[in-house]
């Protein structure tokens, strides 16, 4: 895999203070390809996601999208932003917008349509992601998994080359989180590029191209899920596979 | 009730005075306080820093030495300007630096994946700020605003120690006249009343409308 290379990372260094959060990461993902983060809490997965579009800065190495290093606070940033969808584990949607203005915003916003033709890209992906007749109600009215997938919509409306998802499913209960998946089970399927960050190791096995598992800030390993949950390498793995599959 | 049947051209005047400096000072008060509340949290240091100056100088400052430093000051550097102005200049930067510190803890109340969501969808500090961010906060600041401009109108007050026409000012004439000074005070607490209840007024529709629905 990676032989075209949509998002890289080399060297990426961060501390929380004293915390050195991120070790020396490298990380390639390819066009179209499914990379699964997954390990225990604290290991650093989330932060790496959020390095991607420099919600988190790094103290040093390199992250480029598509070619482009990721450049400092700005314009040019923002317009790299817009390429790159997140959907974060507390939803995040704009809580005095409804569901619709939540999607079209950064439409017309960043992407200059008009509010009309944002409004029906808007309905199409409610529709795609089975919302289309929440249209006017305000998130709090939703349920998580509802919440959680308009989230996605709003992200798609801007027709990023890269969807990174940052515990999409954790502060869910367990009847919602499967539609949130069944979603991005579609998206896997239709070639979009993603990284999420999660403990659903269903979705990891089924969906991924590559599970990678971090412990303590580093990449421990890199591999196929397949041979990632029938022979894990390292000890760490092991035991954290050996506690989670166990229920 | 004499004093102000005789005397009604002289509250109007004042009244009015008193009016339109509170007027002038809040927009300006409200424009400077938006424009260092951005400041205060944006991603630029030297914004920041230019942010947190001006609330710690202007807030930390007494009034009437802020006053002074305007209207005795600014002319040495051949800035003069009729003393109305200098009082609107006086009270609107006063009062900024704590309608800034409103509306940034206004901003502190809207959780911050808000911002983060916004940001990561490509749209542009201002752009978060204006849309996002601001609109939420606005709710939960309509009542601290509402004190701070109610604060405003009666500070107004020290205007009339420069000689600018205001409602409290109107006493020293009175006085002279030969009226009761406690019913000459009455009927001015009277006019700094109505303008107050009217200010509370506005702001408890704005809030109304407005407000955090929970």
């Amino acid at each position: 895999m990676a032989v075209d290379p949509l998002i890289e990372l080399s060297g990426v260094n961060k501390y929380y203070g004293e915390l050195h959060v991120l070790q020396d990461v490298d990380l390639t993902v390819g066009r179209g390809e499914v990379v699964v983060v997954i390990g225990p809490s604290g290991s650093g997965k989330s932060t790496l996601c959020r390095t991607m579009n420099r919600l988190e800065t790094i103290e040093s190495g390199t992250i480029s999208i598509d070619g482009q290093p990721l450049p400092e606070e700005g314009r040019a940033l923002a317009t790299l932003r817009a390429e790159v969808g997140m959907v974060f584990q507390s939803f995040n949607l704009f809580a005095h917008k409804t569901v619709l203005a939540n999607v079209s915003l950064a439409q017309t916003k960043v992407r200059g349509r008009k509010k009309d033709e944002a409004d029906k890209r808007s309905r199409e992906l409610l529709e795609r992601v089975g919302l289309e007749d929440q249209a006017d109600k305000l998130p709090a009215q939703l349920s998580g998994g509802q919440q959680q997938r308009v989230a996605i919509a709003r992200a798609l409306a801007m027709d990023p080359k890269v969807m990174l998802f940052d515990e999409p499913t954790s502060a869910l209960d367990p009847e919602m989180i499967n539609e949130v998946l069944e979603v991005m089970q579609q998206l896997a399927r239709d070639g979009m590029t993603m990284v999420v960050v999660t403990h659903e190791m269903g979705f990891a096995r089924s969906a991924a191209n590559r599970v990678v598992f971090m412990a303590d800030g580093r990449i421990v390993e890199d591999r196929t899920p397949e041979g990632f949950f029938t022979a894990p390498e390292s000890d760490r793995a092991k035991d954290f596979l050996s506690k989670i599959l166990k229920h | 009730m004499k004093v102000l049947t005789d005397n009604f051209a002289l509250y109007g005047k004042g009244f009015l005075g008193t009016v339109e400096l509170t007027v002038y000072a809040s927009v300006l008060a409200l424009v400077l306080g938006f424009l260092m509340a951005s400041f205060r949290v944006a991603p630029v240091g030297s914004f920041r820093v230019f942010g947190t100056v001006w609330v710690a100088v202007l807030r930390n400052t007494p009034l009437t030495l802020l006053f002074f430093a305007v209207l005795l000051g600014l002319p040495r550097f051949g800035l003069v300007l009729p003393f109305e102005v200098f009082a609107v200049l006086a009270l609107g930067c006063y009062t900024s630096a704590f309608i800034c510190e409103a509306l940034r803890s206004g901003i502190n109340t809207v959780p911050k994946g808000q911002g983060e969501a916004a940001r990561s969808l490509g749209m542009t500090f201002s752009q978060t700020l204006g849309t996002v961010v601001l609109p939420q906060a606005f709710r939960s600041v309509i009542p601290p605003i509402g004190s701070t401009i109610i604060a405003l109108a009666k500070n107004s007050a020290i205007a009339g120690a420069f000689s600018v026409t205001e409602l409290l000012g109107t006493y020293k004439s009175l006085n002279e006249l030969g009226y009761s000074i406690i019913w000459t005070f009455v009927w001015i607490a009277v006019g700094y009343l109505i303008i107050t209840l009217t200010i509370s007024a506005l702001f408890h529709v704005l809030e109304k409308r407005w407000g955090v629905a929970r």
